[in-house]
């Protein structure tokens, strides 16, 4: 079993942002969809802090093998994704790795807010709110190539703190992220990302105030 | 085991180490798995045979009832906000649901590589596997197999995130009960755990019994443990009007 030490798994990057090939901003409340190629580097930064960036990542030349939650934790004993993470998909490829986090902790059990968990969780009046399943469907459903609800599999969610205890409790903390912290990200092989940059105001998730992210992407050979 | 006096058994069966098993399983009828032995695994996946769109949603099941483990009184949420099934009865306590299923290539890992040409039907059997072709028999495939639970198993995890599995977790003559409060397609897989460390394949079998039982009441225990679970409910009956 691995052990990971929170402290030990900070890493800064050496990229610099000027060298990078694509600079995006994404919104509270908004999708992203955007293909990586093997060998580049996707830098996700939390710009104002206690942001939860929801990410689902597919082989790029086979949706149906994508990001597996329950196998990439179980593989590198840990529930926490950090530095030296590997993101295994379902038919057990590696996706991307995790090289570099200034953050420390990410979750993938805590999944992706929707209008009817929304509903569940907090209020039977909470189904209008925007939710991240609001923004994956509208998302994929833009990228067309026959994606679907039934593409949407447990996510990653960066920069977010779902803390497990030994008794089996799981809770929703405040972020250990702050602002201009990072998430840094190399592929292995051609994968398509999909975001739900997190819209939630029910939980403390994003500090109840969603924010913009930053996603670069470095070419192979910077 | 003694059934409840208001149930009524429909159909009992065994199923052995290794093997897949499905059911559309009504809403108001409930089913029972017995570990005979001990040490069984038993994962799980669950669909709205109505609209098979909705299905099994772990992070919201894990959320709404706050919790890494599953045990008597929680329910297994869809990601329609809707209560697929509830966990009535369970001797055990503990259920994982975090640690996903076994594949092909971590079963030939840990145990060797068996053929069926050369083994028949003692060939070494996973989850993954089992699953993806139980699901073909219904017009699905990958796409749709989401994560999973692992009835009677027990993984706990530490301050530090790190996920360690507790042997020994269900004697002999365990039990957990499933009422389905919607007509529910259930996936049984009984491939051992993924990390269970015994070095020698060796799934054990499980008994399934199916029952008509009541309808839950407004005090019932999976409904009222927590305001999340009632919410559940009322969604789900709402689907039923």
């Amino acid at each position: 079993m691995a052990t990971l030490n929170f402290t030990s798994s900070l890493k800064p990057s050496s990229l610099m942002p000027e060298t990078a090939l694509h600079s995006f901003i994404v919104e509270a409340g908004e999708p992203f969809v955007f293909e990586i190629l093997e060998g580049q580097t996707l830098r996700i930064v939390d710009l104002k802090g206690n942001q939860a960036v929801d990410t689902v990542f597919y082989n790029a030349k086979d949706y149906s093998d994508r990001y597996s939650a329950q196998d990439t934790i179980r593989e590198q004993g840990n529930i926490y994704l950090t530095t030296g993470t590997k993101l295994l998909s379902t038919e057990g490829r590696v996706l991307l790795e995790i090289v570099a986090d200034t953050c420390g902790r990410h979750d993938t059990l805590g999944g992706a807010c929707a209008a009817e968990s929304n509903m569940v969780r907090y209020d039977l009046s909470k189904r209008s709110m925007h939710a991240c399943r609001q923004s994956f469907l509208k998302g994929i459903q833009a990228w067309k190539h026959g994606m679907s609800k039934s593409d949407l599999t447990s996510n990653i969610n960066f920069f977010m703190n779902v803390p497990v205890t030994p008794e089996g409790k799981l809770t929703f903390e405040d972020g250990v992220s702050e602002a201009g912290k990072y998430v840094e990200l190399r592929a292995v092989m051609d994968v398509l990302m999909v975001i739900s940059n997190c819209p939630q105001l029910n939980n403390p998730c994003n500090g109840y105030d969603p924010t913009p992210v930053e996603i670069l992407i470095w070419d192979k050979h910077v | 085991m003694p059934m409840s006096l208001e149930s009524t058994l429909l159909f009992g069966d065994t199923l052995p180490g290794g093997a897949t098993w499905s059911h559309v399983l009504k809403r108001g009828t409930a089913l029972r798995i017995t570990d005979v032995e001990g040490g069984a695994n038993v994962a799980a996946y669950f669909l709205n045979f109505d609209n098979r769109s909705e299905r099994f949603n772990l992070p919201d099941t894990l959320k709404a009832q706050h919790t890494a483990r599953l045990r008597e009184g929680h329910v297994l949420f869809s990601d329609m906000g809707r209560v697929l099934c509830s966990i009535t009865e369970d001797t055990v306590g503990w259920h994982d649901p975090i640690a996903g299923i076994s594949n092909a290539g971590l079963i030939e890992k840990k145990y060797g590589k068996t053929t069926y040409q050369q083994c028949r039907n003692e060939w070494y059997q996973n989850a993954r596997d089992g699953f993806l072709i139980e699901l073909g028999k219904y017009g699905m495939g990958p796409r749709d197999l989401h994560a999973t639970v692992n009835f009677f198993s027990k993984v706990v995890v530490d301050d530090l995130g790190n996920m360690r599995y507790v042997a020994g977790n269900s004697p002999a003559g365990s039990y957990v009960e499933l009422r389905a409060e919607m007509n529910v397609l259930v996936l049984l897989n009984t491939s051992p755990h993924p990390l269970d460390p015994s070095p020698v394949y060796g799934p054990k079998p499980v008994e399934l019994s199916v029952s008509r039982v009541p309808m839950p009441m407004r005090d019932d225990r999976c409904r009222t443990l927590c305001p999340e679970n009632a919410r559940g409910f009322v969604l789900t009956e709402l689907y039923f009007l």
